[in-house]
């Protein structure tokens, strides 16, 4: 295990822990509530036909379960049952009972929806202050939001965290760099949270403006939302002058609160009471061996409005069990090293090639020859979609051809939520494949082996 | 009275417009006229050539994506003036005009120019009613040999 720290505050400062019985619980009682969560979890899905048919197809109870690890005898959940079971068909409180509900993409043109009780909210936003509060953020700091807030959970999930924590909040939401960098000189904020990708845009856009980014009033960053390296934490505590902490989550299961990192750095500390995470080999779906990479499978024990049974997130990370040196007793788990699936994640929004097919289908003539070609030329994602032209959308008139541009681009922001630019290119230009054609170019560099 | 005229797709990068023109040129075709309009990305080449039919082979058998649209070549004064009152004659008959670029020769006193429009058919009528003088292709060819 590699770890890198900058700071040599970060090693040695300790921030209080948000809540102690929680996040400091021995192991053997942690697992046994956890098999009790379990079991009661299983109980409770009963009442979903999906989970109630597959548990009798395998005649599984409560009673099935003598020990977290029997866990695998339970069967698996996938972005695909979402979607089959779209949209609320995975809900296991009467409908009624919803307090909000958010979404995620879907692999096609539909969002995938996540629906939270009352009590799902409260719990959301803990284990948001559990993270934020071990990141260093303190009641009476300001943090300023510059996630979306929307379907999205990462706006809504970090604003009630931080109100939960005490601390002041700026739900600045996400763009107009120019704004975020006024209302920080205006407001003072300790704490930022969003992207890192992001964070990077707003130092340069400082400098643009002629200020020192390092001069900016934050001291801490929260970012989470899409995969970075220890190089980007590095160039962003070196821009920003700030302590940059990673967290991770995914919408499926809750939104941003799954895992945090405390100031040793040393991996994301995993809510292990209410998450059950796996960490498999994605071929065979047997565990991999203590620190080695794996696909992570997610079991929410504590979901009221619409509970996951080992979701499998198709996200590549890694495990550690060994004690932290923050005093923490859960597990932690390290950057996500990569995906098993084409899933991309641009500025932050999760987008499935397929999705992208879905729009250039709903324009005539532009399939089948076209690629998704993701790049990073500063600080933030770019998509480029290469469509080749041939006679059917081919015209004489610029005019024409503008508004085929404008109109694959708009399906694209429809179906997919994101901004591509649509470069039209001449014909075979794109490569051939024998087979399954290659649809993707990601030239970004989101992945090091360190945590 | 129409002309064929060809368009072609191009990437609007370093080398894009030579390629074409090259691979018509081995033909022996000559251009006897050309636009180019083109964005930041890429940009569309409209020739007038003598043999468009071969030439629409030639391009299309080399990979590019050809477009065959009719236009109208018209020949006017060249003097102050001459063009504008040919537009007021097209505005006041409510023919749009999508383009139009100048022929590359002149003809004496006159300069030719090609429009593309909306309705050829109509313009034509349009353009002979008010005494202009259209060009057709067999003209437009002994003309420039």
């Amino acid at each position: 295990m590699s770890v890198s720290i900058r700071h040599s505050a970060a090693t040695t400062v300790r921030y209080p822990i948000w809540d102690p019985e929680a996040e400091t619980r021995p192991r053997p009682e942690l697992e046994a509530l956890q098999l009790e969560r379990l079991r009661e979890l299983v109980s409770r899905l009963a009442t979903v036909p999906f989970y109630r048919d597959q548990l009798t197809h395998r005649d599984i109870g409560p009673h099935s379960l003598r020990s977290p690890a029997d866990i695998r005898k339970l069967p698996f959940t996938t972005k695909d049952d979402m979607r089959r079971q779209h949209p609320l068909g995975l809900l296991a409180v009467p409908r009624k009972a919803l307090a909000r509900i958010h979404g995620s993409s879907g692999t096609t043109g539909k969002p995938t929806f996540v629906a939270y009780t009352a009590r799902d909210l409260e719990t959301w936003s803990d284990l948001c202050a559990r993270f934020l509060v071990s990141g260093g953020l303190a009641p009476e700091h300001t943090a300023q939001v510059a996630f979306g807030y929307g379907l999205f959970t990462g706006g809504f999930g970090l604003h009630y965290g931080i109100e939960r924590v005490g601390a002041t909040v700026i739900p600045a939401a996400a763009g107009n760099t120019r704004r975020q960098i006024e209302i920080m000189r205006d407001l003072d904020p300790e704490v930022l949270i969003c992207t890192p990708s992001y964070a990077l845009t707003i130092a340069d856009t400082a400098r643009e403006l002629g200020m020192d980014p390092r001069a900016l009033p934050i001291r801490i960053g929260h970012f989470g939302g899409e995969p970075w390296t220890e190089d980007m934490r590095r160039e962003i505590e070196e821009q920003l002058d700030i302590d940059a902490y990673n967290n991770y989550g995914l919408s499926e299961v809750i939104g941003p609160g799954v895992s945090g990192e405390c100031p040793a750095r040393a991996g994301m500390h995993i809510q292990e009471d209410h998450f059950l995470v796996e960490c498999l080999d994605p071929e065979t779906l047997e565990p991999v061996a203590e620190g080695e990479p794996g696909e992570l499978v997610i079991t929410s024990l504590t979901r009221e409005a619409m509970p996951m049974l080992r979701y499998r997130t198709r996200d590549i990370a890694r495990l550690y069990r060994e004690p932290c040196a923050c005093g923490r007793t859960t597990t932690r788990m390290s950057r996500v090293a990569g995906r098993t699936d084409d899933m991309l994640i641009i500025r932050g929004v999760n987008v499935f090639p397929s999705q992208i097919e879905e729009a250039l289908l709903r324009v005539e003539g532009t399939t089948p020859h076209y690629l998704i070609e993701v790049s990073r030329p500063s600080t933030l994602d770019e998509v480029h979609v290469k469509v080749e032209i041939h006679p059917e959308i081919f015209s004489d008139r610029m005019d024409r051809m503008q508004a085929l541009c404008e109109r694959i681009s708009r399906e694209i922001h429809t179906v997919a939520g994101i901004r591509a630019h649509v470069d039209l290119v001449e014909p075979r230009s794109i490569e051939r494949f024998v087979g399954k054609a290659k649809r993707v170019l990601d030239k970004r560099d989101l992945t090091d082996q360190a945590l | 009275m129409k002309l064929q005229q060809l368009s072609l797709f191009l990437e609007n990068r370093p080398g894009r417009l030579g390629a074409p023109l090259e691979a018509i040129a081995a033909e022996g075709i000559n251009i006897l006229t050309l636009s180019l309009a083109d964005t930041a990305q890429f940009g569309i080449l409209r020739l007038i050539v003598r043999e468009w039919d071969k030439a629409k082979r030639v391009l299309e058998e080399a990979g590019w994506v050809v477009n065959l649209t009719e236009v109208v070549a018209v020949d006017l004064l060249d003097r102050p003036g001459g063009l504008a009152q040919a537009l007021k004659i097209l505005e006041g008959a409510n023919l749009n005009i999508e383009y139009m670029y100048a022929f590359s020769l002149r003809r004496g006193d006159k300069a030719i120019l090609i429009f593309r429009f909306e309705d050829p058919d109509r313009a034509i009528q349009v353009l002979l009613d008010k005494g202009l003088h259209v060009v057709d292709g067999d003209e437009l060819m002994s003309f420039v040999s």
